[in-house]
């Protein structure tokens, strides 16, 4: 089968993409060059494809957003965020992958993205660079790029979250949450239910519909585990949830728990950390 | 201005993803619904246009007839009327779900803007609005965490990692946003008690064949293993700033 994958310039998840893109037969790597205009270069895509047997690329924003560009000018079904294939059957992710779906994939030529971090990086490939037509529509472009309005260390690269949530009780209350976070040099996370009440920014929620975080470890204080919470937090490698409820859901997602009162808990913590240091 | 909302209907499923017997579906029978947080800030962005330049604020599903509790939802937090498009609760693929909305922005026609979720929260799509907007020959931009309308412009921002994407498009257009673009209003008293009598038409549709054809669901390991207890109360610190020093992190 041949293959045409869109990779984008030292792209990890592009590499990915490579490497389920290898397991269904010839690769043809293609990269695109200048300002993003998505309608655009789908276009490009297309005129690139016309006898690939599929169509590939890396489960990003950009990846998911121009193939279902590329979907809908063929007027093909698009399977995005896929894990495996066999033959037309895809496994792909649901609710940010707390679910797992199998599906066919009914099409020609099969349009699919790869999902992030579930293949190992394949190595490097030779890319052509397409450019776009004459007469390609780019009323859609980047026209300039502004900078984040966002203090503090980087929820989605930190290698520690402390992260409140409604057991935190008040916006004022954080200030634990803060002072843990101080010293580990973490960035503070937050549920769904904070970011709702005002008490933080949308900038700080974990979750789904949030940021989802690769840190070394994710202490999770005052949250109950909903699936759309854990989402964004199951990347980290450990991940420590204080909670007064024993039953809580949280309790068997995360590696350890200390059962308790947050308010008594956290600030225990810290002062625990600044005696060993002292 | 009109402005068109597209919203869908999900279960709120809580700690624990909970399959059928068949493997089909999730078990929801114990489950309250809700819209995607994404579909929610594109109804109070609609309804927040609307309040400040005057007009109307539709809001659209498809789904089975209880989908209607949703579109009663965003009435009360200001959309001026629902759309239901209404199936029997089957599974609908993106593609054939597009193309049902299609048909009924054609007969409702015009809208300045056409607002959608990002990504739906349960089958996470990433493409309805796209081929919505493509059928419909309007220019399509994703994933927004800031609108502002600039006469007959609107102005787009987007994540890309650290910094912020700038378009400038012109109206009507597609958008398709992300939690985090406003912080949406609770649904008042008196809302809710105007939403019960706000206008709803109800459509019929047949489901056509799906070209992404669902096989089963299956729910990933890892769900149901139970952390280790290092200790309770205030007493667990010395054990945790432990662990912490063993993870070389503290
Ligand atoms: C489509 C969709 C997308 C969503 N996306 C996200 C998302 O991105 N991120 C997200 O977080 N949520 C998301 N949610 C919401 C999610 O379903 C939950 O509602 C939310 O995560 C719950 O937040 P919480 O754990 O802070 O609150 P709760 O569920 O109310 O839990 C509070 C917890 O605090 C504990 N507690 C209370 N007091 C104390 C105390 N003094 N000490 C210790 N523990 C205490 C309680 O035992 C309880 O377990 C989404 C929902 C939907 C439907
Ligand atoms: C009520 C309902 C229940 C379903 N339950 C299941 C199920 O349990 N299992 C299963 O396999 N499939 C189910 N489906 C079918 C599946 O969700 C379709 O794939 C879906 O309608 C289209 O893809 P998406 O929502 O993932 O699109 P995406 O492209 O991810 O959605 C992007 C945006 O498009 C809009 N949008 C998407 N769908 C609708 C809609 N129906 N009405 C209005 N706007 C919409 C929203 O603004 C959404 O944020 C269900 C569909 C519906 C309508």
């Amino acid at each position: 089968m041949s293959v045409l994958v869109f990779v984008e310039p030292e792209d990890e998840l592009s590499l990915q993409a490579l490497a389920l893109a290898r397991t269904l037969g010839e690769v043809r790597a293609v990269s695109i060059e200048g300002a993003y205009a998505p309608a655009a270069w789908a276009q490009a895509l297309v005129e690139a494809a016309t006898d690939a047997e599929a169509i590939v690329a890396a489960g990003s924003d950009r990846g998911n957003e121009l193939l279902a560009h590329v979907a809908a000018r063929l007027d093909q079904p698009f399977a995005a965020n896929v894990t495996a294939v066999a033959g037309d059957t895809v496994t792909r992710i649901r609710w940010g992958g707390s679910l797992i779906e199998e599906a066919r994939l009914h099409g020609s030529p099969r349009i699919l993205t790869v999902a992030p971090h579930t293949q190992p990086a394949a190595e490097p490939v030779a890319v052509q660079q397409l450019s776009l037509a004459a007469d390609a529509d780019t009323t859609v472009r980047v026209l300039e790029t502004v900078a984040e309005s966002s203090g503090g260390v980087s929820l989605r690269d930190a290698k520690v979250v402390v992260s409140g949530g409604r057991g935190v009780g008040s916006s004022e209350a954080f200030a634990i949450i803060e002072e843990l976070a101080g010293l580990l040099g973490a960035a503070v996370g937050c549920s769904r239910v904070v970011t709702s009440a005002g008490w933080r920014p949308h900038t700080d929620q974990v979750g789904q519909t949030g940021t989802k975080i690769s840190a070394d470890l994710y202490v999770a204080c005052g949250i109950s585990g909903a699936t759309q919470h854990i989402a964004g937090a199951k990347g980290a490698k450990k991940i420590l949830a204080i909670n007064s409820d024993p039953e809580a859901p949280i309790f068997s997602t995360a590696d350890y728990a200390v059962v308790g009162d947050l308010h008594e808990i956290v600030p225990a913590i810290s002062a625990e950390l600044r005696r060993v240091r002292s | 201005m009109r402005v068109l909302v597209c919203v869908k209907r999900v279960p709120i499923t809580g700690g624990k993803m909970v399959l059928t017997a068949d493997e089909q579906a999730l078990e929801t029978r114990h489950l309250g619904f809700t819209i995607s947080p994404h579909e929610e800030c594109g109804v109070e962005e609609a309804v927040r246009l609307v309040e400040a330049n005057g007009g109307e604020t539709v809001v659209l599903t498809l789904g089975p007839a209880e989908a209607e509790e949703q579109l009663r939802d965003c009435m009360a937090i200001g959309a001026d009327r629902g759309i239901l498009l209404r199936t029997d609760g089957g599974d609908w693929d993106a593609q054939s779900t597009a193309a049902a909305i299609v048909d009924a922005i054609r007969g409702e026609e015009p809208f300045d803007l056409i607002l959608f979720g990002n990504e739906s929260a349960d089958t996470g799509n990433y493409q309805v609005g796209i081929r919505v907007a493509h059928a419909l020959g309007l220019p399509v931009v994703n994933g927004l965490k800031k609108i502002e309308l600039q006469g007959d412009q609107v102005r787009c921002e987007r994540d890309a990692g650290g910094t912020r994407d700038v378009y400038v498009v012109p109206t009507p257009a597609v958008l398709s946003v992300l939690e985090g673009l406003n912080l949406p209003r609770y649904p008042s008293v008196p809302g809710r008690l105007r939403a019960k009598s706000k206008p709803l038409a109800v459509v019929e549709l047949a489901r056509p064949e799906q070209k992404l054809e669902k096989l089963r669901l299956v729910v990933p390991p890892g769900q149901g293993k139970q952390a280790e207890i290092l200790g309770e109360g205030a007493a667990a610190a010395p054990k945790v700033v432990e662990l912490m020093q063993q993870l070389g992190v503290a």
